[in-house]
């Protein structure tokens, strides 16, 4: 195994080498530096070309320059890397840890809700296939593939953010509306659910009139305008995300595992008010990674009461409700921030922005207050990568299972009499995992380097738009320093992926195949 | 005929499901029964009409240059005519409005038309129609060479590292290994930005000059399983050389992954190319692409929306049909692939069952 790393390692820095190699002499001989200062006619004009000269070594040919600028990078070894300065001097290196922490954040979100949407999309696809919802779900996918991602954010920045900060400055929801919404939400759930004609009308009639119901409440409350959920509203959630966990972790006739479930929802409900009182404690930032200790180790040593024997299990499944259940609190608190970031002067109530990563008119200081602030800047960005890549997973996945499915263990499942949850749950589903974290990971690096169009449209500084700027003003330093990090985490991603592979599927060796 | 009888017990074990399958292909070659799931593929078959309708439609509308002769379009009007803006008929304060009239008379009591300029005029006067049907040529042009060209290398150096494996398999591979680390929007806008004003031929072949990996690899997997099956031994033994191999008794036999793989590959190259014309690395003025007035009008959106939807609505017509096309071709060749059975399948199956247990 260390033999077959090591190997692969050696690799892929000859593979760096040589594609690197390639780009900067590409990107040498594709455009001067120095023609702007050349043309130019300011009186300093020589005076910058020499000190440009000079500090980019220009007058050394570019596939000899390359290696100057190579033996830089590779002071990484002695702790000592340079990555050379940008054309306007200052150091690419700075730059860069600069720009890659936004590209992180926005690259991350939009990457964790795709393959979770996704996935369960393309899941439940596979397990209703030719179904209304396969083949709608299928069309989607298709029109989500052929769309142009610049079109996307423009669109979504002219109808979701003007038209929604207009729906929020006056948050009713107007009839033609509130119907609109529960007759889709009303087919989304009857084609989910299919079954017979009269089933799918029950279903329908049954998911409309609960929307317009819930949907009605809403508005008349007033709840948009200062959203909350509330002890009542958690208390109520908990217990679903209690019963819903437990079904799909291990079964709901596994008591023990229902039970710890379930008094990790009294747990949470209990802890309301005080959770509230901690989260108002501003500035002690060591509070939180505390809770969430906390938050796991009550989670973990709860099941012990239940049950001595088969506890992984058991307490998988409390530890997967109790951090859903932190999560609802967190959302809770953070719609409770809503009404005084609304309010302030620097929102006033036009929430979602268009442009920007962080609102500088806001007022520093309060955690909460700077989080949501984050959350609705990343909104608009996240939904258009969100909306790109989503659609992948949910064909992959699909496909995936659907083969999975045809396999003889899942007939020797279903054979041995084993409930169809545990079949699709343990057989399938698990088996469904194993191409799809591979494919995860490659698709992780390659969209760090691949937001560039988005970051643009919606003003976000990262690795996309230090791209941009080193391509516009022919800057080979910075270019190699953003293209070094992009290809760097593509084929490390690779190599994580292959190794991950073997070690989930035990019929796959790595390094097996080699001589 | 002894064949036949040979044949029947066997045919009579399958299941009923196999056996609808079995009669559909029955004396069949690989190629009929390839075309006809196809055909019977409605998305597929949809996409193949738009999709030919469009490049018709987009192909005649201007005219074109070839050489010393010019082919006149059927539009009245170039891309590049600079024309006095309409202002009639249009809202307050806007000029040049879209006079694409589709609702029939009897609602609005216009009739339907094309009208003056359909798809409206830009700021400057330049009839849009003709600028989108430009950018639509702009685009599937670049699409096709792409396709093609990265298909060709593709599909050479795939086949030359998995037939002969070895030292040439490993240096090939670490070549398109070089080529794949480096994205393609990054190459794209690398070349684009200085070199676009060498024009869209050069655009298009310097992608598809680095488009290719993802296929070679593809094709190579598919070689060095076919390599090993007795078929390619006979022929080895039968004295062909390898060329003759390579070309009639392995590739034919690929060919529904390099389709797939490549119809595929079209319509991302079409996303590549508007999206690096919409970043300023691709098509530049005074030519025009869809990425390329989608970039420039996307500011104009709230007062004149019609310069933004257009483009738009090409390209995803485009790529959304070229989608379908793979997808059906990949039913198509899949020969696990099934299809539905109908109510009326299974009956008349039924049927033919209960007639052919009482000729027995």
């Amino acid at each position: 195994m260390f033999a077959y790393i090591s190997r692969r390692l050696g690799v892929l820095f000859v593979i760096l080498f040589g594609s690197s190699f390639i780009l900067y002499n590409l990107a040498a001989i594709s455009g001067d530096v120095l023609e702007e200062l050349r043309l130019s006619r300011e009186p300093n004009a020589q005076q910058q070309i020499i000190a440009l000269t000079r500090d980019l070594q220009l007058d050394v040919p570019p596939p000899l320059r390359y290696f100057l600028w190579l033996r830089g990078i590779l002071g990484i070894f002695i702790g000592n890397p340079d990555f050379g300065l940008t054309r306007t001097q200052q150091p690419v290196i700075e730059q860069i840890l600069l720009a890659l922490p936004a590209t992180i954040r926005l690259v991350t979100a939009a990457t964790i809700i795709a393959i979770l949407l996704g996935i369960t999309i393309g899941i439940v696809t596979a397990l209703r296939q030719y179904s209304r919802f396969d083949y709608a779900m299928t069309f989607i996918s298709f029109l989500l593939f052929s769309l142009p991602i610049f079109w996307v954010a423009v669109l979504l920045k002219e109808y979701l953010a003007i038209q929604f900060n207009n729906f929020l400055g006056e948050p009713t929801i107007a009839l033609p509306w509130l119907i609109g919404l529960s007759v889709a939400s009303g087919v989304f759930w009857s084609a989910i659910i299919s079954g017979t004609r009269a089933r799918v009308l029950q279903i329908f009639g049954g998911a409309f009139v609960l929307n317009f119901a819930f949907l009605w409440f809403l508005s008349v409350t007033e709840w948009f305008a200062n959203p909350s959920i509330g002890p009542v509203g958690i208390a109520l959630l908990s217990v679903g995300v209690a019963f819903g966990v437990t079904q799909l972790s291990t079964g709901i006739s596994n008591k023990a595992a229902l039970k710890s479930s379930l008094s990790m929802a009294a747990i949470a409900v209990a802890l309301y008010y005080p959770v509230q009182w901690l989260f108002e404690q501003d500035g002690k930032m060591i509070i939180y990674p505390l809770m969430i200790i906390t938050l796991f180790v009550v989670a973990g040593v709860v099941p012990l009461k239940f049950t001595k024997i088969d506890r992984g299990p058991i307490i998988r499944t409390s530890m997967i409700s109790a951090f859903i259940m932190g999560l609802l609190l967190v959302i809770d608190q953070l719609m409770q921030t809503w009404k005084p970031y609304m309010e302030s002067d620097a929102v006033y109530f036009r929430p979602i922005p268009t442009v920007g990563q962080v609102n500088a008119l806001l007022e520093p200081g309060d955690f909460w207050m700077s989080l949501l602030d984050a959350l609705v800047h990343m909104f608009l960005p996240t939904l258009a990568l969100l909306l790109i890549s989503f659609a992948g997973y949910v064909r992959f996945s699909r496909g995936t299972l659907l083969e999975v499915l045809n396999q003889d263990y899942i007939r020797t499942a279903r054979a041995k009499g084993l409930t169809e949850r545990t079949v699709i749950m343990r057989h399938a589903f698990r088996n469904t995992m194993i191409p799809l974290t591979t494919i995860m990971v490659v698709d992780f690096a390659s969209i760090i380097g691949g937001a560039i169009i988005t970051e643009r449209i919606f003003g976000w500084i990262g690795m996309g738009t230090l791209f941009n700027q080193a391509i516009t003003s022919y800057d080979l330093n910075l270019l190699m320093g953003v293209f070094l990090l992009t290809g760097f985490l593509a084929v490390t991603a690779n190599l994580v992926a292959d190794l991950l592979y073997s070690a989930l599927d035990p019929r796959i060796r790595a390094g097996s195949g080699g001589k | 005929m002894a064949f036949r009888k040979d044949k029947a017990p066997a045919e009579l074990e399958l299941s009923g499901e196999q056996a609808i399958f079995n009669k559909e292909t029955e004396g069949l070659s690989q190629g009929q029964i390839v075309f006809r799931r196809f055909v019977r593929h409605k998305a597929a078959m949809t996409s193949v009409f738009v999709l030919a309708s469009l490049v018709v439609i987009v192909f005649t509308a201007l005219g074109n240059k070839i050489g010393p002769w010019t082919i006149p379009g059927w539009w009245k009007y170039g891309y590049e005519d600079l024309l006095e803006l309409r202002m009639e008929g249009c809202p307050e304060g806007i000029v040049g409005c879209p006079t694409l009239d589709v609702v029939p008379s009897f609602i609005d009591g216009t009739g339907v038309g094309l009208g003056m300029h359909p798809f409206g005029q830009d700021d400057i006067g330049h009839d849009y129609f003709a600028m989108v049907m430009r950018g639509a040529q702009r685009s599937l042009y670049v699409a096709f060479v792409i396709g093609a060209l990265a298909g060709a290398i593709g599909i050479t150096v795939g086949a030359i590292a998995g037939y002969f494996r070895g030292w040439v398999d490993s240096v090939l591979m670490r070549i398109t290994d070089f080529i794949i680390t480096i994205p393609s929007i990054i190459i794209g806008s690398v070349v684009g930005y200085h070199f676009g004003n060498l024009g869209v031929g050069f655009l298009a072949f310097y992608l598809g000059l680095f488009a290719w990996t993802g296929l070679s690899r593809l094709v190579r997997g598919e070689f060095l399983k076919l390599r090993e099956l007795e078929f390619v031994d006979a022929a080895r033994v039968a004295g062909a050389s390898n060329r003759r191999i390579i070309f009639k008794h392995i590739l034919p036999n690929a060919v529904g992954v390099i389709i797939v793989s490549i119809t595929l590959l079209m319509s991302g190259a079409i996303l590549l190319e508007t999206a690096l014309s919409f970043l300023g690395f691709g098509v530049v003025a005074p030519d025009v692409s869809l990425g390329s007035l989608i970039s420039q009008f996307q500011d104009s959106f709230t007062t004149r929306p019609w310069l933004f939807w257009w483009p738009g609505l090409l390209i995803i017509t485009i790529a959304l049909s070229i989608n379908f096309i793979g997808d059906g071709l990949r039913d198509a060749f899949d020969p696990r692939q099934r299809r539905r059975l109908t109510k009326k399948d299974k009956a008349t199956a039924k049927v033919q069952a209960r007639n052919a247990a009482a000729n027995v």
